[in-house]
Protein backbone atom coordinates (compact mmCIF):
# COMPACT_ATOMS: atom_id res chain seq x y z
CA UNK A 1 0.00 0.00 0.00
CA UNK A 2 1.22 3.50 -0.83
CA UNK A 3 -0.35 6.93 -1.07
CA UNK A 4 -0.18 9.26 -4.03
CA UNK A 5 -1.20 12.88 -4.29
CA UNK A 6 -1.06 15.62 -6.92
CA UNK A 7 -2.13 19.24 -7.17
CA UNK A 8 -2.17 21.49 -10.22
CA UNK A 9 -2.82 25.19 -9.67
CA UNK A 10 -5.12 27.09 -11.99
CA UNK A 11 -4.73 30.48 -10.27
CA UNK A 12 -1.80 32.58 -9.01
CA UNK A 13 -3.23 32.38 -5.50
CA UNK A 14 -3.04 28.57 -5.49
CA UNK A 15 0.47 28.71 -7.06
CA UNK A 16 1.59 30.89 -4.16
CA UNK A 17 -0.03 28.53 -1.61
CA UNK A 18 0.93 25.27 -3.32
CA UNK A 19 3.17 24.01 -0.49
CA UNK A 20 0.69 25.00 2.21
CA UNK A 21 -2.13 23.14 0.43
CA UNK A 22 -0.15 20.08 -0.56
CA UNK A 23 1.59 19.36 2.75
CA UNK A 24 -1.55 18.09 4.55
CA UNK A 25 -2.29 15.98 1.45
CA UNK A 26 1.09 14.25 1.85
CA UNK A 27 1.07 13.86 5.63
CA UNK A 28 -2.53 12.55 5.62
CA UNK A 29 -1.37 9.73 3.34
CA UNK A 30 1.23 8.73 5.97
CA UNK A 31 -1.20 6.00 7.05
CA UNK A 32 -0.90 4.41 3.59
CA UNK A 33 2.88 4.85 3.39
CA UNK A 34 4.85 5.45 6.58
CA UNK A 35 8.38 4.46 5.52
CA UNK A 36 9.39 7.10 2.95
CA UNK A 37 7.96 10.12 1.20
CA UNK A 38 8.76 12.59 -1.50
CA UNK A 39 7.43 15.12 -3.90
CA UNK A 40 8.31 16.75 -7.19
CA UNK A 41 7.38 20.39 -7.61
CA UNK A 42 7.36 22.22 -10.92
CA UNK A 43 8.37 25.87 -11.24
CA UNK A 44 8.26 28.44 -14.03
CA UNK A 45 10.83 27.07 -16.53
CA UNK A 46 14.35 28.52 -16.42
CA UNK A 47 14.48 30.68 -19.53
CA UNK A 48 18.12 31.09 -20.51
CA UNK A 49 19.01 27.53 -21.40
CA UNK A 50 19.94 26.63 -17.82
CA UNK A 51 18.88 23.43 -16.14
CA UNK A 52 18.26 22.65 -12.49
CA UNK A 53 20.10 19.55 -11.26
CA UNK A 54 18.50 18.08 -8.13
CA UNK A 55 21.10 16.27 -6.00
CA UNK A 56 21.07 14.01 -2.94
CA UNK A 57 23.75 12.76 -0.57
CA UNK A 58 23.15 10.24 2.22
CA UNK A 59 25.09 12.40 4.70
CA UNK A 60 22.95 15.17 6.18
CA UNK A 61 26.18 17.13 6.93
CA UNK A 62 27.59 16.82 3.42
CA UNK A 63 29.70 19.85 2.48
CA UNK A 64 27.65 21.27 -0.41
CA UNK A 65 29.62 24.60 -0.63
CA UNK A 66 32.85 22.73 -1.31
CA UNK A 67 31.00 20.42 -3.74
CA UNK A 68 29.79 23.55 -5.55
CA UNK A 69 33.39 24.90 -5.65
CA UNK A 70 34.43 21.66 -7.37
CA UNK A 71 31.51 21.99 -9.80
CA UNK A 72 32.47 25.56 -10.67
CA UNK A 73 36.10 24.74 -11.25
CA UNK A 74 35.56 21.45 -13.09
CA UNK A 75 32.19 21.77 -14.93
CA UNK A 76 30.88 25.32 -15.40
CA UNK A 77 31.78 28.38 -13.45
CA UNK A 78 28.55 30.40 -13.62
CA UNK A 79 26.14 28.37 -11.53
CA UNK A 80 23.99 28.66 -8.45
CA UNK A 81 23.72 26.14 -5.64
CA UNK A 82 20.95 25.99 -3.06
CA UNK A 83 21.27 23.29 -0.43
CA UNK A 84 18.94 22.02 2.28
CA UNK A 85 20.24 19.21 4.51
CA UNK A 86 21.10 16.28 2.23
CA UNK A 87 19.51 17.85 -0.89
CA UNK A 88 20.93 20.49 -3.20
CA UNK A 89 19.96 22.08 -6.50
CA UNK A 90 22.53 23.42 -8.91
CA UNK A 91 21.37 25.70 -11.71
CA UNK A 92 23.82 25.61 -14.58
CA UNK A 93 24.14 25.71 -18.36
CA UNK A 94 26.15 22.44 -18.31
CA UNK A 95 24.70 19.54 -20.31
CA UNK A 96 23.14 16.55 -18.49
CA UNK A 97 25.74 14.24 -20.04
CA UNK A 98 28.65 16.35 -18.73
CA UNK A 99 27.12 16.60 -15.25
CA UNK A 100 26.43 12.84 -15.05
CA UNK A 101 29.96 11.99 -16.21
CA UNK A 102 31.48 14.43 -13.73
CA UNK A 103 29.40 13.09 -10.81
CA UNK A 104 30.30 9.51 -11.66
CA UNK A 105 33.99 10.35 -11.77
CA UNK A 106 34.42 12.79 -8.88
CA UNK A 107 31.37 12.48 -6.63
CA UNK A 108 29.92 8.99 -7.04
CA UNK A 109 28.10 9.26 -3.70
CA UNK A 110 26.04 12.21 -4.95
CA UNK A 111 22.80 10.93 -6.44
CA UNK A 112 21.17 12.86 -9.31
CA UNK A 113 17.48 13.16 -8.35
CA UNK A 114 16.18 15.26 -11.23
CA UNK A 115 17.16 17.20 -14.32
CA UNK A 116 15.11 19.84 -16.08
CA UNK A 117 14.10 23.44 -16.47
CA UNK A 118 11.09 23.16 -14.13
CA UNK A 119 11.37 20.14 -11.84
CA UNK A 120 12.66 20.00 -8.27
CA UNK A 121 12.51 16.78 -6.21
CA UNK A 122 12.68 16.07 -2.47
CA UNK A 123 12.53 12.50 -1.26
CA UNK A 124 13.87 10.58 1.68
CA UNK A 125 13.39 7.72 4.08
CA UNK A 126 11.22 8.41 7.15
CA UNK A 127 7.66 9.23 8.10
CA UNK A 128 5.99 11.68 5.68
CA UNK A 129 5.47 14.20 8.51
CA UNK A 130 9.20 14.21 9.32
CA UNK A 131 10.07 14.62 5.66
CA UNK A 132 7.56 17.43 5.14
CA UNK A 133 9.07 19.22 8.17
CA UNK A 134 12.68 18.53 7.15
CA UNK A 135 12.29 20.04 3.68
CA UNK A 136 9.79 22.80 4.58
CA UNK A 137 7.15 21.50 2.20
CA UNK A 138 4.71 24.19 3.41
CA UNK A 139 6.91 26.96 2.00
CA UNK A 140 7.08 25.54 -1.54
CA UNK A 141 5.53 27.44 -4.41
CA UNK A 142 5.05 26.34 -8.00
CA UNK A 143 2.58 25.43 -10.71
CA UNK A 144 1.99 21.76 -9.90
CA UNK A 145 3.24 18.99 -7.68
CA UNK A 146 3.09 15.22 -7.30
CA UNK A 147 3.82 13.44 -4.04
CA UNK A 148 4.07 9.95 -2.62
CA UNK A 149 4.10 8.11 0.69
CA UNK A 150 5.61 4.64 0.51
CA UNK A 151 4.94 1.32 2.20
CA UNK A 152 7.60 -0.84 0.57
CA UNK A 153 6.49 -4.27 -0.62
CA UNK A 154 8.90 -5.34 -3.36
CA UNK A 155 12.27 -3.66 -2.82
CA UNK A 156 14.17 -2.17 0.08
CA UNK A 157 13.48 1.03 1.98
CA UNK A 158 16.05 3.65 1.07
CA UNK A 159 16.05 7.28 -0.08
CA UNK A 160 16.76 6.12 -3.64
CA UNK A 161 13.77 3.73 -3.56
CA UNK A 162 11.43 6.53 -2.44
CA UNK A 163 9.19 8.12 -5.04
CA UNK A 164 8.94 10.23 -7.19
CA UNK A 165 11.12 8.54 -9.77
CA UNK A 166 12.44 10.64 -12.61
CA UNK A 167 13.81 9.83 -16.06
CA UNK A 168 14.97 12.16 -18.80
CA UNK A 169 14.14 15.80 -18.18
CA UNK A 170 11.13 17.34 -16.44
CA UNK A 171 9.34 14.00 -16.11
CA UNK A 172 8.45 12.13 -12.96
CA UNK A 173 6.14 9.38 -11.83
CA UNK A 174 4.65 8.18 -8.55
CA UNK A 175 3.05 4.77 -8.21
CA UNK A 176 0.62 2.96 -5.96
CA UNK A 177 0.66 -0.76 -6.73
CA UNK A 178 3.22 -3.30 -7.82
CA UNK A 179 4.52 -4.47 -11.18
CA UNK A 180 5.16 -8.16 -11.65
CA UNK A 181 7.58 -7.93 -14.60
CA UNK A 182 10.00 -5.10 -13.70
CA UNK A 183 13.05 -7.36 -14.10
CA UNK A 184 12.36 -8.22 -17.73
CA UNK A 185 11.59 -4.55 -18.52
CA UNK A 186 14.80 -3.47 -16.78
CA UNK A 187 16.90 -6.04 -18.68
CA UNK A 188 15.34 -4.97 -21.98
CA UNK A 189 16.06 -1.29 -21.33
CA UNK A 190 19.56 -1.94 -19.97
CA UNK A 191 20.43 -3.66 -23.26
CA UNK A 192 19.57 -0.35 -24.92
CA UNK A 193 22.11 1.41 -22.68
CA UNK A 194 19.58 2.87 -20.21
CA UNK A 195 21.03 3.21 -16.71
CA UNK A 196 19.04 2.20 -13.61
CA UNK A 197 19.61 3.53 -10.10
CA UNK A 198 17.66 0.87 -8.17
CA UNK A 199 15.93 -2.52 -8.42
CA UNK A 200 12.55 -0.84 -7.80
CA UNK A 201 9.56 -1.79 -9.96
CA UNK A 202 8.36 1.80 -10.32
CA UNK A 203 11.72 2.88 -11.72
CA UNK A 204 11.27 0.26 -14.47
CA UNK A 205 7.84 1.72 -15.34
CA UNK A 206 9.15 5.28 -15.26
CA UNK A 207 12.16 4.51 -17.47
CA UNK A 208 9.98 2.50 -19.89
CA UNK A 209 7.67 5.48 -20.44
CA UNK A 210 10.61 7.89 -20.81
CA UNK A 211 12.31 5.51 -23.26
CA UNK A 212 9.16 5.45 -25.40
CA UNK A 213 9.03 9.25 -25.36
CA UNK A 214 12.73 9.45 -26.31
CA UNK A 215 11.82 7.26 -29.30
CA UNK A 216 9.23 9.83 -30.40
CA UNK A 217 6.02 8.82 -28.59
CA UNK A 218 3.88 11.40 -26.86
CA UNK A 219 3.28 10.58 -23.18
CA UNK A 220 -0.21 9.33 -24.12
CA UNK A 221 1.26 7.00 -26.78
CA UNK A 222 3.88 5.78 -24.31
CA UNK A 223 1.13 4.98 -21.77
CA UNK A 224 -0.92 3.17 -24.45
CA UNK A 225 2.19 1.11 -25.24
CA UNK A 226 2.67 0.38 -21.52
CA UNK A 227 -0.77 -1.28 -21.33
CA UNK A 228 0.69 -4.14 -23.40
CA UNK A 229 4.05 -4.26 -21.59
CA UNK A 230 3.58 -3.47 -17.89
CA UNK A 231 2.12 -6.38 -15.97
CA UNK A 232 0.72 -5.67 -12.52
CA UNK A 233 -1.31 -3.21 -10.54
CA UNK A 234 -0.87 0.50 -10.73
CA UNK A 235 -2.28 3.90 -10.28
CA UNK A 236 0.37 6.08 -11.94
CA UNK A 237 0.45 9.84 -11.46
CA UNK A 238 2.94 11.57 -13.72
CA UNK A 239 4.03 15.15 -14.22
CA UNK A 240 5.80 16.98 -17.01
CA UNK A 241 6.79 20.65 -17.16
CA UNK A 242 3.20 21.71 -17.82
CA UNK A 243 0.91 18.72 -17.10
CA UNK A 244 -0.40 16.23 -14.58
CA UNK A 245 -1.29 12.84 -16.08
CA UNK A 246 -3.13 10.02 -14.30
CA UNK A 247 -3.84 6.42 -15.33
CA UNK A 248 -5.05 3.26 -13.55
CA UNK A 249 -4.52 -0.34 -14.64
CA UNK A 250 -7.24 -2.40 -16.33
CA UNK A 251 -8.53 -3.82 -13.03
CA UNK A 252 -8.28 -0.52 -11.11
CA UNK A 253 -7.20 -2.35 -7.98
CA UNK A 254 -5.47 0.69 -6.54
CA UNK A 255 -7.55 3.69 -5.56
CA UNK A 256 -7.63 7.23 -6.89
CA UNK A 257 -9.99 10.15 -6.54
CA UNK A 258 -9.94 13.45 -8.42
CA UNK A 259 -11.36 16.83 -7.38
CA UNK A 260 -11.61 19.72 -9.81
CA UNK A 261 -12.54 23.35 -9.23
CA UNK A 262 -11.86 26.55 -11.17
CA UNK A 263 -8.80 27.01 -8.92
CA UNK A 264 -7.09 23.60 -9.03
CA UNK A 265 -7.08 19.93 -9.98
CA UNK A 266 -6.27 17.64 -7.07
CA UNK A 267 -5.61 13.89 -7.10
CA UNK A 268 -5.19 11.55 -4.14
CA UNK A 269 -5.44 7.90 -3.19
CA UNK A 270 -8.21 8.75 -0.75
CA UNK A 271 -10.69 11.60 -0.42
CA UNK A 272 -9.56 12.45 3.11
CA UNK A 273 -6.32 13.85 1.64
CA UNK A 274 -8.46 16.37 -0.26
CA UNK A 275 -10.96 17.25 2.47
CA UNK A 276 -9.07 20.38 3.64
CA UNK A 277 -8.80 21.99 0.18
CA UNK A 278 -10.67 25.28 -0.31
CA UNK A 279 -13.96 24.87 -2.16
CA UNK A 280 -13.84 21.06 -1.91
CA UNK A 281 -17.50 20.91 -0.88
CA UNK A 282 -18.56 22.19 -4.31
CA UNK A 283 -15.73 20.53 -6.33
CA UNK A 284 -16.39 18.04 -9.11
CA UNK A 285 -15.23 14.85 -7.34
CA UNK A 286 -14.90 11.63 -9.34
CA UNK A 287 -13.11 8.31 -9.52
CA UNK A 288 -10.98 7.76 -12.65
CA UNK A 289 -11.97 4.70 -14.67
CA UNK A 290 -9.52 1.92 -15.71
CA UNK A 291 -7.06 2.45 -18.57
CA UNK A 292 -8.33 5.94 -19.32
CA UNK A 293 -5.61 8.57 -19.56
CA UNK A 294 -6.49 11.77 -17.69
CA UNK A 295 -4.34 14.79 -18.50
CA UNK A 296 -4.56 18.30 -17.05
CA UNK A 297 -2.63 21.21 -18.51
CA UNK A 298 -1.61 24.09 -16.24
CA UNK B 1 -31.18 16.20 16.66
CA UNK B 2 -28.09 14.81 18.43
CA UNK B 3 -25.04 15.87 16.44
CA UNK B 4 -21.50 14.49 16.37
CA UNK B 5 -18.67 16.46 14.80
CA UNK B 6 -15.77 14.41 13.46
CA UNK B 7 -13.67 17.57 13.34
CA UNK B 8 -13.62 17.50 17.14
CA UNK B 9 -13.89 13.77 17.97
CA UNK B 10 -12.33 10.61 16.57
CA UNK B 11 -14.15 7.90 14.63
CA UNK B 12 -13.21 5.51 17.44
CA UNK B 13 -14.94 7.72 20.01
CA UNK B 14 -18.01 8.03 17.76
CA UNK B 15 -18.22 4.29 17.13
CA UNK B 16 -17.75 3.52 20.85
CA UNK B 17 -20.78 5.72 21.52
CA UNK B 18 -22.79 4.08 18.73
CA UNK B 19 -21.95 0.57 19.97
CA UNK B 20 -22.13 1.03 23.73
CA UNK B 21 -23.86 4.18 25.04
CA UNK B 22 -26.50 4.51 22.30
CA UNK B 23 -28.31 1.19 22.98
CA UNK B 24 -28.43 2.07 26.70
CA UNK B 25 -29.88 5.55 26.14
CA UNK B 26 -31.49 5.31 22.72
CA UNK B 27 -32.24 8.24 20.43
CA UNK B 28 -34.28 7.92 17.25
CA UNK B 29 -32.04 9.96 15.00
CA UNK B 30 -28.54 11.43 14.99
CA UNK B 31 -26.36 13.43 12.66
CA UNK B 32 -22.64 13.15 11.90
CA UNK B 33 -20.90 16.20 10.41
CA UNK B 34 -17.41 16.73 8.93
CA UNK B 35 -16.86 13.08 7.89
CA UNK B 36 -14.11 14.39 5.53
CA UNK B 37 -13.39 10.99 3.98
CA UNK B 38 -12.65 9.25 7.28
CA UNK B 39 -12.86 5.46 7.37
CA UNK B 40 -15.23 3.10 9.25
CA UNK B 41 -17.79 5.72 10.23
CA UNK B 42 -20.80 3.97 11.83
CA UNK B 43 -19.35 0.54 11.13
CA UNK B 44 -20.65 -2.36 13.20
CA UNK B 45 -24.06 -0.85 14.04
CA UNK B 46 -26.36 -3.20 15.97
CA UNK B 47 -29.19 -0.83 16.88
CA UNK B 48 -32.25 0.61 15.11
CA UNK B 49 -31.42 4.30 14.70
CA UNK B 50 -31.51 6.81 11.85
CA UNK B 51 -28.03 8.19 11.09
CA UNK B 52 -27.51 11.12 8.72
CA UNK B 53 -23.90 11.64 7.61
CA UNK B 54 -23.38 15.09 6.08
CA UNK B 55 -20.52 14.93 3.57
CA UNK B 56 -18.19 12.48 1.82
CA UNK B 57 -17.03 9.39 3.71
CA UNK B 58 -14.02 7.05 3.44
CA UNK B 59 -13.79 3.27 3.46
CA UNK B 60 -16.16 0.78 5.18
CA UNK B 61 -18.90 3.30 6.05
CA UNK B 62 -21.77 1.44 7.74
CA UNK B 63 -19.89 -1.82 7.28
CA UNK B 64 -21.52 -4.84 8.96
CA UNK B 65 -24.65 -2.75 9.47
CA UNK B 66 -27.49 -4.33 11.43
CA UNK B 67 -30.87 -2.58 11.92
CA UNK B 68 -29.63 1.02 11.46
CA UNK B 69 -30.78 3.31 8.64
CA UNK B 70 -27.73 5.23 7.49
CA UNK B 71 -27.79 7.98 4.85
CA UNK B 72 -24.59 9.44 3.42
CA UNK B 73 -25.26 12.90 2.00
CA UNK B 74 -22.23 12.74 -0.26
CA UNK B 75 -19.97 10.14 -1.88
CA UNK B 76 -18.82 6.98 -0.13
CA UNK B 77 -15.35 5.41 -0.35
CA UNK B 78 -14.48 1.74 -0.85
CA UNK B 79 -16.69 -1.00 0.60
CA UNK B 80 -19.65 1.01 1.84
CA UNK B 81 -22.10 -1.29 3.68
CA UNK B 82 -19.80 -4.28 3.23
CA UNK B 83 -21.06 -7.37 5.06
CA UNK B 84 -24.37 -5.66 5.86
CA UNK B 85 -26.76 -7.92 7.78
CA UNK B 86 -29.95 -5.82 7.81
CA UNK B 87 -31.20 -2.23 7.77
CA UNK B 88 -30.84 0.39 5.06
CA UNK B 89 -27.80 2.27 3.80
CA UNK B 90 -28.38 5.05 1.29
CA UNK B 91 -25.63 6.93 -0.57
CA UNK B 92 -26.94 10.18 -2.04
CA UNK B 93 -23.84 10.60 -4.23
CA UNK B 94 -21.54 8.03 -5.84
CA UNK B 95 -19.97 4.96 -4.25
CA UNK B 96 -16.43 3.72 -4.82
CA UNK B 97 -15.34 0.12 -5.31
CA UNK B 98 -16.78 -3.00 -3.67
CA UNK B 99 -20.01 -1.31 -2.53
CA UNK B 100 -22.13 -3.77 -0.57
CA UNK B 101 -19.49 -6.50 -0.76
CA UNK B 102 -20.50 -9.82 0.86
CA UNK B 103 -23.72 -8.37 2.27
CA UNK B 104 -26.05 -10.91 3.89
CA UNK B 105 -29.21 -8.81 4.19
CA UNK B 106 -30.70 -5.33 4.19
CA UNK B 107 -30.85 -2.83 1.36
CA UNK B 108 -28.08 -0.62 -0.04
CA UNK B 109 -29.24 2.24 -2.26
CA UNK B 110 -26.72 4.23 -4.27
CA UNK B 111 -28.40 7.16 -5.98
CA UNK B 112 -25.38 7.96 -8.18
CA UNK B 113 -22.94 5.55 -9.82
CA UNK B 114 -21.14 2.67 -8.16
CA UNK B 115 -17.59 1.83 -9.17
CA UNK B 116 -16.12 -1.59 -9.96
CA UNK B 117 -16.90 -4.82 -8.08
CA UNK B 118 -20.24 -3.52 -6.76
CA UNK B 119 -21.93 -6.37 -4.89
CA UNK B 120 -18.91 -8.68 -5.11
CA UNK B 121 -19.61 -11.97 -3.32
CA UNK B 122 -23.12 -10.81 -2.43
CA UNK B 123 -24.74 -13.25 0.02
CA UNK B 124 -28.32 -12.00 0.32
CA UNK B 125 -28.43 -8.18 0.45
CA UNK B 126 -30.28 -6.16 -2.14
CA UNK B 127 -28.47 -3.32 -3.89
CA UNK B 128 -30.17 -0.68 -6.04
CA UNK B 129 -27.91 1.63 -8.03
CA UNK B 130 -29.54 4.69 -9.60
CA UNK B 131 -26.67 5.19 -12.05
CA UNK B 132 -24.15 2.77 -13.55
CA UNK B 133 -21.82 0.14 -12.11
CA UNK B 134 -18.17 -0.56 -12.99
CA UNK B 135 -16.41 -3.73 -14.09
CA UNK B 136 -16.77 -7.11 -12.36
CA UNK B 137 -19.92 -6.11 -10.49
CA UNK B 138 -21.69 -8.99 -8.72
CA UNK B 139 -18.56 -11.13 -9.16
CA UNK B 140 -19.24 -14.53 -7.52
CA UNK B 141 -22.49 -13.20 -6.04
CA UNK B 142 -24.25 -16.03 -4.23
CA UNK B 143 -27.64 -14.66 -3.18
CA UNK B 144 -29.51 -11.36 -3.23
CA UNK B 145 -30.30 -8.92 -6.00
CA UNK B 146 -28.35 -6.17 -7.74
CA UNK B 147 -30.47 -3.62 -9.61
CA UNK B 148 -28.67 -1.27 -12.00
CA UNK B 149 -30.79 1.56 -13.40
CA UNK B 150 -27.97 2.77 -15.66
CA UNK B 151 -25.31 0.79 -17.53
CA UNK B 152 -23.10 -2.09 -16.38
CA UNK B 153 -19.33 -2.25 -17.03
CA UNK B 154 -17.39 -5.25 -18.39
CA UNK B 155 -17.62 -8.78 -16.95
CA UNK B 156 -20.94 -8.31 -15.18
CA UNK B 157 -21.82 -11.24 -12.94
CA UNK B 158 -18.64 -13.22 -13.57
CA UNK B 159 -18.81 -16.65 -11.88
CA UNK B 160 -22.27 -15.86 -10.59
CA UNK B 161 -24.03 -18.26 -8.21
CA UNK B 162 -27.69 -17.68 -7.30
CA UNK B 163 -27.86 -13.89 -7.07
CA UNK B 164 -29.98 -12.11 -9.69
CA UNK B 165 -29.00 -8.95 -11.54
CA UNK B 166 -31.41 -6.55 -13.22
CA UNK B 167 -30.00 -3.98 -15.64
CA UNK B 168 -31.95 -1.20 -17.33
CA UNK B 169 -29.19 0.19 -19.56
CA UNK B 170 -26.40 -1.27 -21.69
CA UNK B 171 -24.16 -4.10 -20.52
CA UNK B 172 -20.53 -3.75 -21.69
CA UNK B 173 -20.03 -7.52 -21.37
CA UNK B 174 -21.18 -10.47 -19.29
CA UNK B 175 -18.67 -12.40 -17.18
CA UNK B 176 -18.09 -16.15 -17.35
CA UNK B 177 -21.29 -18.16 -16.80
CA UNK B 178 -23.56 -15.09 -16.56
CA UNK B 179 -26.40 -15.05 -19.09
CA UNK B 180 -29.49 -13.05 -19.92
CA UNK B 181 -32.72 -14.85 -19.11
CA UNK B 182 -36.36 -13.93 -19.72
CA UNK B 183 -38.01 -11.79 -17.06
CA UNK B 184 -40.69 -13.73 -15.16
CA UNK B 185 -43.75 -12.16 -13.49
CA UNK B 186 -42.15 -12.68 -10.06
CA UNK B 187 -39.04 -10.82 -11.27
CA UNK B 188 -41.13 -7.80 -12.18
CA UNK B 189 -42.94 -7.97 -8.85
CA UNK B 190 -39.71 -8.09 -6.80
CA UNK B 191 -38.04 -5.47 -8.97
CA UNK B 192 -41.01 -3.11 -8.61
CA UNK B 193 -40.81 -3.49 -4.84
CA UNK B 194 -37.06 -2.80 -4.75
CA UNK B 195 -37.40 0.23 -7.02
CA UNK B 196 -40.16 1.60 -4.84
CA UNK B 197 -38.10 1.11 -1.65
CA UNK B 198 -35.17 2.82 -3.32
CA UNK B 199 -37.31 5.69 -4.60
CA UNK B 200 -36.39 5.06 -8.25
CA UNK B 201 -39.14 5.71 -10.77
CA UNK B 202 -38.56 3.13 -13.52
CA UNK B 203 -40.77 0.58 -15.26
CA UNK B 204 -39.62 -2.97 -14.27
CA UNK B 205 -40.46 -4.11 -17.79
CA UNK B 206 -37.51 -2.08 -19.08
CA UNK B 207 -34.93 -4.21 -17.24
CA UNK B 208 -32.96 -7.26 -18.38
CA UNK B 209 -32.54 -10.24 -16.05
CA UNK B 210 -29.03 -11.66 -15.67
CA UNK B 211 -28.46 -14.90 -13.76
CA UNK B 212 -26.13 -17.88 -13.68
CA UNK B 213 -26.08 -20.41 -16.54
CA UNK B 214 -24.85 -22.87 -13.86
CA UNK B 215 -22.18 -24.25 -16.17
CA UNK B 216 -19.42 -23.57 -13.62
CA UNK B 217 -21.13 -25.50 -10.83
CA UNK B 218 -19.39 -28.72 -11.70
CA UNK B 219 -15.86 -29.15 -12.95
CA UNK B 220 -15.77 -30.05 -16.60
CA UNK B 221 -12.36 -31.36 -17.60
CA UNK B 222 -13.37 -31.31 -21.29
CA UNK B 223 -13.93 -27.54 -21.19
CA UNK B 224 -10.17 -26.94 -21.14
CA UNK B 225 -10.55 -23.78 -19.07
CA UNK B 226 -12.75 -22.27 -21.82
CA UNK B 227 -15.99 -20.96 -20.40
Amino acid sequence: MCGIIGLLARTDEVRARLGELVTPMVTCMGTRGPDSAGLAIFHTPLDNGDRRYGLFHADHDFDWPSFHDDFRSQVTSPSECHSLENHAAIVSSASPGDVKDWLKRFHPAVHLLSVGRSIEVYKDEGHPQQIADRYNFTSLTGSHVVGHTRMATESSVSPAHAHPFTAGEDFCLVHNGSLSNPNSIRRKLQRKGIHFETDNDTEAGCRFLEWRMSEGDTLEEAIEASFEVLDGFYTFLMATADRLVLVRDAFACKPAVVAQTDDYVAVASEFRSLAHLPGIESADVFEPIPEQIYSWQQ
Amino acid sequence: MTQFDLATMTVRELNEYLHQALPEQPVEQLEIVNPDGLHSIAAGMDHAVVIEIQGHTGYFTAGMNKLAQVTIHGNAGWSVAENMMSGLVRVKGHASECAGASGHGGLLVIEGDASSRCGISLKGSDIVVGGSVGHFSAFMAQAGRLVVCGDAGPHLGDSLYEATIYVRGAIASLGADACEQPMQPEDEEQLASLLEQAGMDHDPAGFKRIASARQLYHWNADAGQEY
